[in-house]
């Protein structure tokens, strides 16, 4: 067993942090150019030929930067398109998000949408998109209407797969918000005084942010350890995948919630990146699955495979 | 990054596996830990062919009778012993303690005197830090130490001790200078439990058994040769104990929270379980995956360094409160039968004196409170408590 990163992930890591500190918003051609849309791409299809666990870093780091861009939804569905699409992807010329429900993300971001009809994921052109106001503004959720399936991209039997993915995702993506959350929390009470103390000091502030790092740190166990098994389509790829999903999405809603109280009143002002960090965190725990229905399926699978 | 064991882990992960299945005598397995550790010559006689078998110092060097592997190596020997429930070799403390501190910060003497009886089960070993006015402030040790010539004279009393009882050597931290204010003017020394002046009382606990003592020493002769490092230096070297104790005792805890969550498992498919109570099962094994995973990350930390990192109080503070739950768990899908004792008891009462028993979870080896404490100080870099 290995659960270092190698130098390449390592650099990934320094890459995405650089870059998206210095440019926040960037546009898909840009991630793109650095290779991330078609990071797990084959490179006979123009992409880099890397696997999901290089992907992974980037997701996480996506999660902390907050950013806004179709990389989920468009890295869940990719490895199941038809090659052209994943070239395209893997070009910046194609993102996609796959609408599974009445509510869609990344409408705003992505350029292609999938639809599911009978045993077969189309692609449907001509619909009508509407953004509804969101309370993750970096994630907003719309609706789609009318148009029409034109081609067909996959069978349908890919969407269990498509959704460990997007599970494994969504967790790496909880991660990303929980550190920076974190982070936030520990520079503030280590420089606020009050009572002619650094509030750091007092153990009732400085615990629960000891917590949320051991919180985290498991959570950030559970979500590797998701990615490796979609890496390697591990057969517990499923049960991996909604265990982390839940305990991430809960891990990074606590460390942001007890981030906002060590913040006292700056941290409830919206000047302040903390609630955009929180509300991340709060979508990503209501996607796809709550944390109990996903624990009700972690539950089955120890409970009633005999 | 792989989740698989290399060629080599599994190779060795088979070995182990077929050697305890053709060792472990039956009278021992399912063993059930508490003082039952301490049972009969059947536990020494174990941990006498642990050693023969080279299952004792896996990760120690080869040169003070270790197999120089990587504590990997160790780690998965760990996970194999607990999925296997055997008893754990009776030299704990020695092995996971006193053992790393004196290959570290021991004389060549002391090496050559202590550690081989230590791996062979020859030699027992406990340890005296606690007293009862210095529990999580260890800082507070008042047990004197008075240089007498080539000698120090020990007066005091330590706390908490497991297999004090049965030890022949004691790692004991005293005040040897009587002026000294809390971290100075401390030493580390090697105590022989046999000395005249050294009496051991058992302590009952919380489940009736008796897994602590209390040790009372009166006019101890102890040479200036059982100095582990420096005199008045025994706070740093007290560190090093402890970082081992939380750091190498982490894979120990995790396996055994793999046995526990499996007979959980076990026990709510025999009995049945309200969604509730599936809901709570799910999260407790969720936790137990992320424990498992996140030893395995801390191993090429101490990889690195040979030294465990304080990332290794992640491990103890969740494990403890995980095993608090499960216990806990345990006793509600049991139901009333749970508050019956041996003979009556479903399980032979395993579950009710397990769960009394991991109270003393957040409090050993550091309390909840100290690991936050160093987690929030030593990880985290927030201003000092205190």
């Amino acid at each position: 067993m290995d659960l270092s990163f190698t130098g390449l992930q390592d650099e990934l890591r320094a890459q995405a942090r650089g870059f998206l500190e210095t440019s926040p918003e960037p546009t898909w051609a840009d991630l793109a150019e650095l290779g991330w849309t078609g990071a797990s791409v084959a490179e006979e299809h123009g992409g880099a030929g890397l696997g999901f666990l290089e992907e992974a870093v980037l997701h996480e780091e996506a999660g902390r930067a907050l950013l806004h861009a179709p990389l989920w939804s468009t890295s869940s569905l990719a490895p199941f398109l038809p090659f052209e699409d994943q070239a395209a992807i893997a070009a910046g010329d194609a993102s996609w998000v796959i609408a599974l429900g009445p509510l869609v993300p990344d409408l705003d971001t992505a350029a292609r949408v999938a639809v599911v009809g009978g045993d077969t994921v189309w692609e449907l052109e001509g619909a009508e998109r509407e953004l509804l106001a969101t309370n993750d503004e970096t994630r907003p959720l719309g609706v789609v209407s009318g148009g029409e399936a034109t081609r067909a991209l996959s069978a349908s039997d890919v969407l269990p797969s498509v959704r460990t993915r997007s599970l494994a995702i969504l967790a790496l993506e909880a991660v990303g918000v929980g550190a920076r959350a974190l982070e936030l929390g520990i520079a503030y009470v280590a420089e606020r005084e009050q009572f002619g103390r650094r509030i750091g000091s007092y153990q009732a502030v400085a615990h629960p942010l000891a917590s949320s790092h051991a919180d985290l740190e498991l959570a950030r166990s559970l979500a590797w350890w998701a990615a490796w098994c979609v890496a390697v389509d591990d057969t517990e790829a499923p049960v991996a995948a909604a265990a982390a999903k839940a305990d991430a999405a809960d891990a990074a809603v606590l460390v942001c919630e007890r981030a906002i109280q060590a913040h006292g009143g700056i941290g409830f002002t919206w000047e302040h990146v903390l609630h955009r960090l929180y509300k991340r965190a709060l979508g990503i725990q209501a996607w796809e699955a709550s944390s109990s229905q996903l624990r009700a399926e972690v539950a089955d699978h120890l409970l009633d495979t005999a | 990054m792989d989740f698989r064991d290399t060629p080599e882990e599994a190779r060795f992960r088979e070995e182990v596996r077929s050697w305890l299945e053709a060792n472990l005598p039956d009278e021992l397995r399912g063993h059930r830990g508490g003082e039952a550790r301490f049972d009969g010559p059947e536990v020494r006689a174990w941990s006498r062919a642990l050693y023969a078998g080279g299952w004792s110092g896996i990760a120690w060097p080869e040169e003070y009778g270790g197999r120089g592997l990587g504590p990997r190596f160790q780690a998965i020997y760990l996970e194999e012993e607990a999925r296997a429930e055997a008893p754990p070799h009776i030299g704990v403390i020695g092995l996971g303690m006193a053992g790393p501190t004196i290959i570290g910060r021991g004389t060549e003497a002391q090496k050559a005197r202590y550690l081989q009886p230590l791996l062979a089960a020859d030699e027992i070993w406990c340890q005296g830090f606690s007293e009862p006015g210095a529990g999580s402030d260890l800082a507070g040790v008042r047990t004197s130490a008075r240089l007498d010539g080539n000698r120090f004279v020990l007066d005091g009393q330590k706390v908490w001790s497991s297999y004090a009882h049965i030890a022949d050597f004691c790692i004991l931290l005293a005040r040897s200078d009587p002026d000294s204010q809390r971290h100075a003017g401390l030493t580390y020394l090697i105590v022989d439990m046999h000395a005249p002046g050294v009496e051991v009382r058992p302590l009952r606990q919380i489940t009736g058994e008796a897994e602590f003592n209390e040790i009372f020493l009166s006019g101890v002769e102890v040479p200036v040769d059982n100095v582990v490092g420096d005199v008045g230096g025994g706070w740093d070297v007290a560190m090093t104990t402890l970082l081992h104790e939380r750091g190498t005792l982490g894979f120990a805890l995790v396996a055994r929270l793999e046995v526990q969550v499996r007979k959980l498992l076990a026990l709510a498919v025999e009995r049945g379980a309200t969604p509730t109570q599936r809901d709570a099962i799910a999260r407790e094994w969720m936790r137990f995956q992320a424990l498992r995973v996140t030893a395995y990350r801390s191993l090429s930390a101490l990889e690195r360094t040979g030294i465990p990192g304080p990332e290794g109080s992640i491990l103890k503070l969740e494990w403890s409160e995980a095993n608090q739950r499960v216990t806990k768990l345990a006793l509600e899908l049991l139901g009333a039968d749970a508050q019956l004792l041996a003979p009556n008891a479903p399980y032979g009462g395993y579950w009710t004196i397990q769960q009394l028993r991991s109270r003393g979870n957040t409090i050993e080896a550091g309390t909840s409170e100290i690991l936050r404490n160093i987690l929030a100080e030593r990880v985290l870099g927030l201003p000092r408590s205190r």
